[in-house]
């Protein structure tokens, strides 16, 4: 299918999820306001106030309040869209794990942000990092265009009916939430096509039944490993969504993640976010030095794209993975994923290996990763400079370094 | 969610633990959390406002024709909201050990 009708716009992050919105026009919207996300919910509201969308957007106390309200409104039938940042997402965590165990289609944008303290308002992983376990599927995107897309993907996917979950679609808050980016939006008519009609396949107010009963251990365990089954539904359905969505928007998403001059490379970068922007920029300056470097950009964080990580990244010498969040005590969770996925299949994989690899933690709290400290680590991939079992940190002051 | 039957296995369930059948509550036997007190009914300061039947969260309160008339122990897990929420003071949570005329109703 051809786009007769091409949108260009210059949006920022947030308004272009507000336009994802406005074209989903969700049933309803409970609301909370937390810097760096409040644009995507005061932009989504000024749209309604105009009838541009039908939501019946509720103003909560508080953002445990909002999911518990998404929940409610999801259990009744509804498409339910709702937003936070950081501590936002922290306090409706509890509620974020009924949402899951519970398989309600619920989509949250989630401005990612560093969690306190010392408090901080600025980009970082650490709030999605937090809310790995509690059963949604997590996407992050790298810029404005991304985030407006999987948005409309997203809601498709929670809709799956081999799925049915709640799905995270994180933007880096301010870097891409407030940044001013070219976005092409869908057509209203050809972005509702790609959305559809939602057919509940249940709802309260047609049925008489207990929605979030108590277990027993008799039966507790069997409902955790059904949501574990859900989970791995995810990958084959996120695939089949992109396909669809490519008929509409001619964009050629494909596969877990965007594989980045990867074809030869001999050293390789995993990285989330915003960063991929930069570090594609640094991939193309050393190609043009005849070097083999390429770069993952990984969008489906949950659940975790191990066999294919396993089989992109078999085959090269070194790899380094960027994570924008720690997990005190062990290393950044990416790169547990990346390190667990490597061990458990490469043997698997005909005439793979198993890469170096290191862990460098960047950004935390908003801090820049430039474009130098990520040609440096491939620079120290290539030398053999780095190892497995410590972490890196690009871009912090450490005693006796040049300031 | 608690058996009635044959256990079901992980992939017999239903999406989200939802469950679909009213009354259920009926078939698990809360008696049996009850620590240390329970609750009984003096009928003479009974004034059959049936506060307690709302607020109890098992079905532990016995009625017949719409009149309260004492516990069903079986049910009840002794968290004593029943006595909180009684107006005229006919309710008292009173030590497990104790014995109590049938369904704790006392003439």
């Amino acid at each position: 299918m051809t786009v007769a009708m091409k949108q260009k716009q210059l949006l920022t992050g947030a308004e272009a999820v507000a336009q994802a919105w406005r074209q989903i026009d969700p049933d309803v919207v409970p609301v909370y306001p937390i810097t760096p996300q409040t644009p995507i919910i005061t932009t989504f509201s000024e749209m309604v106030a105009e009838g541009l969308a039908s939501t019946e957007i509720i103003n909560v106390e508080s953002e445990h309040s909002a999911m518990s309200a998404a929940v409610g409104a999801a259990s009744a039938g509804a498409r339910v869209a709702t937003a936070t940042s950081s501590q936002g997402l922290a306090l409706m965590l509890e509620i974020c794990y009924i949402a899951a165990s519970l398989r309600l289609p619920i989509l949250m944008n989630v401005g990612a942000r560093a969690l306190s303290g010392p408090i901080n308002i600025h980009c970082d992983h650490s709030d999605a990092y937090m809310a790995r376990d509690a059963g949604w599927v997590q996407i992050f995107t790298e810029n404005a265009q991304e985030a407006y897309d999987y948005t409309l993907m997203a809601q498709r996917l929670a809709e799956h009916d081999r799925v049915r979950l709640p799905v995270m679609v994180m933007l880096d808050g301010f870097t891409t939430t407030h940044s001013a980016d070219v976005a092409e939006i869908l057509p209203d008519d050809l972005a509702r096509q790609f959305i559809g009609e939602y057919e509940p396949p249940f709802s309260l107010l047609t049925q008489v039944a207990t929605i979030g009963p108590f277990d027993m251990p008799d039966y507790y365990f069997e409902h955790r490993r059904a949501q574990q089954h859900a989970l791995e539904q995810v990958r084959e359905a996120f695939e089949q969504i992109q396909r669809m969505f490519k008929e509409k928007s001619e964009r050629p998403y494909e596969g877990p993640f965007e594989a980045y001059q990867m074809d030869d490379a001999r050293t390789a970068l995993v990285v989330m976010g915003s960063a991929a922007g930069t570090a594609k920029a640094v991939v193309d300056m050393l190609r043009r030095e005849g070097r083999r470097v390429g770069l993952i950009k990984l969008w489906l964080f949950r659940p975790f794209p191990r066999a294919a990580i396993a089989r992109v990244l078999g085959y090269v010498d070194s790899v380094a993975v960027f994570d924008r969040g720690l997990s005190y005590g062990s290393f950044g969770p990416l790169y547990l994923e990346v390190t667990s996925a490597l061990y458990s299949r490469v043997w698997g994989v005909e005439n793979s290996r198993r890469p170096k690899l290191a862990n460098i933690i960047y950004g935390l709290g908003g801090r820049d990763l430039r474009p130098d400290q990520i040609r440096k680590a491939f620079d120290d991939l290539e030398a053999g400079r780095l190892r497995a079992d410590q972490l890196y940190y690009a871009g912090l002051r450490e005693e006796g370094d040049q300031r | 969610m608690m058996a009635k039957g044959k256990l079901k296995a992980w992939e017999e369930l239903e999406v989200g633990a939802v469950v679909l059948e009213g009354g259920s509550t009926q078939a698990i036997l809360t008696g049996g959390w009850r620590t240390g007190k329970k609750p009984i009914v003096d009928a003479q300061k009974c004034v059959n406002c049936l506060l307690c039947w709302i607020h109890c969260p098992e079905p532990a309160i016995v009625t017949e024709k719409a009149q309260m008339r004492g516990y069903d122990y079986a049910h009840c897990k002794g968290c004593g909201i029943c006595a909180e929420a009684c107006p005229s003071g006919a309710i008292s949570m009173v030590p497990e050990e104790r014995l109590v005329p049938k369904r704790g109703w006392i003439e």
